[in-house]
């Protein structure tokens, strides 16, 4: 996947998790939760559905680089799932 | 019309799930009613034949209206040619009244909820312009068809932030009012509790791992078992402790304001158990639907600030509960462990409770259980 459609999927996966987020701009360092108020509950469902939509194995250790938007980018990439 | 909660003085019925002539079990969803937290689902409490629907869709009552009338279960039906009574009066589908409702004047001939009110006023539209929807309302879907959608409003869909603003305000006012309220925190030591969970969630797959959430609730029902004067309701100048505990988990909503429904008999769910009624809640609590008893049943309330938030807190009751437990984010500190400084996870946790009902010493009590059944976190 090329870096745009990570971004997609990424964002459409947080979106999917907390729907009421839709529609909202992206910054990609700032924090999801610093954003959007995302909380632990929330943050485990997005992993979750990431696992889910891309099959990479997510352990807990790594959720702080999943914190953004570019972090998750980043993480997908270093999992297989660049170009 | 139920009290779902301290904070509420009215609700809106806005459809009926059960007709006359419908037999209901307990636990059978009546009803959807919007209140200033979002639309909730009416159980009824006990089996029977749904008589009469009193309150029509659409209507704003107080709190305290009778909504239906149930025949229970062994109860003669009402028949018009019959003249002696049923020995047995049909049930009101209510809930006892906590606080004095003032009778709230309905808007005659115009059927619109609240929230949808407040949009139309945002956006300027006159909802006698508006037409209502098949079931004679004019709700949010009404408005937002009527004209083209303005930026998105904070807060999740259907729930006006504003309306819960001023029902959190009109429970916490009364709360600082009425109840003399002591504070009394302990720092507790979540290392071993914390290296549990890690090597725990390391070998789950993703979907069955757990948030520190669920074993601190575990341990906190488990602790308050044994600490009736924190776990209860205070009710028309009496207190009555709760042999159930049934915390309430309060749960930010995204652009302001908290609802702590129920986990109801806390104590007696396994962490995964509680983390399932947790992720339920929460998704609930967020876009879809919280129970009548969900609302009406907690007898305390447990916040958990969550990771990067505060290191303490100290929170207010809310009525007629008469204790609430506040966790504070979990930090690494130094901390003196058999004489030695070394770096170890602390939360601070905070109890306050309601001086006509208990003292600090007991909440310190609870404190120290509490501490305790977190230290073996296996066993919880």
């Amino acid at each position: 996947m090329t870096d745009d459609e990570l971004a997609e999927l990424i964002k459409s996966t947080l979106t999917g998790v907390a729907p009421d987020i839709e529609g909202e701009e992206f910054d990609p360092d700032e924090t999801f939760r610093e954003q959007f108020e995302i909380d632990s509950m929330d943050f485990l469902n997005f992993v979750i559905a990431l696992h889910k939509a891309t099959g990479v194995e997510i352990p807990e250790a790594d959720y702080p680089q999943l914190q953004t938007l570019s972090g998750a980018i980043a993480y997908m990439k270093s999992h297989g799932k660049g170009d | 019309m139920p009290a779902l909660g301290a904070d509420m003085d009215w609700g809106i019925v806005i459809e009926w799930l059960k007709q006359p002539g419908d037999v209901l079990s307990r636990g059978d969803i009546v009803a959807v009613v919007e209140t200033q937290k979002g639309a909730i689902e009416i159980e009824v409490f006990e089996d029977g034949v749904l008589e009469e629907i009193k309150v029509e869709p659409g209507r704003k009552v107080p709190v305290g209206e009778v909504l239906a009338l149930i025949r229970g279960a062994g109860e003669a039906a009402a028949e018009p040619d019959v003249v002696p009574p049923p020995p047995e009066e049909p049930k009101p589908v209510t809930a006892p009244v906590t606080t004095a409702a003032p009778a709230i004047p309905v808007q005659e001939g115009l059927r619109i909820s609240p929230a949808a009110r407040r949009e139309a006023e945002r956006r300027g539209i006159d909802p006698a312009a508006v037409a209502a929807g098949p079931d004679g309302i004019i709700g949010l879907r009404e408005i937002e068809s009527a004209a083209p959608a303005p930026p998105r409003a904070a807060g999740p869909k259907g729930l006006d932030l504003d309306e819960m603003r001023k029902a959190i305000a009109a429970a916490m006012a009364r709360s600082k009012r009425e109840i003399p309220h002591y504070y009394v925190s302990r720092t507790i030591d979540v290392s071993l509790l914390m290296d549990w969970l890690a090597t725990e969630n390391a070998r789950r797959p993703v979907e069955a791992r757990l948030l520190y959430a669920a074993p601190l609730l575990k341990a906190a029902a488990r602790a308050l078992t044994k600490s009736p004067q924190l776990n209860g309701r205070f009710e028309e100048g009496v207190f009555r402790p709760s042999g159930a505990v049934h915390i309430g988990a309060a749960t930010a909503i995204r652009g302001g304001g908290l609802i702590a429904p129920a986990i109801h008999d806390a104590d007696t769910l396994g962490l995964d158990q509680l983390m399932d009624k947790l992720r339920d809640l929460v998704a609930r609590v967020r876009g879809g639907r919280l129970r009548s008893s969900e609302m009406m049943d907690p007898t305390v309330t447990l916040s958990n600030l969550g990771e990067d938030t505060a290191d303490a807190m100290y929170p207010v009751i809310y009525p007629p509960q008469v204790a609430i437990i506040g966790c504070g984010a979990i930090v690494e500190r130094p901390w003196v462990v058999d004489g030695k400084v070394v770096p170890r996870n602390l939360m601070t946790v905070s109890v306050a409770g309601d001086h006509r009902v208990s003292d600090g010493r007991m909440a310190a009590q609870f404190l120290n259980r509490f501490d305790r059944l977190l230290q073996t976190p296996e066993a919880l």
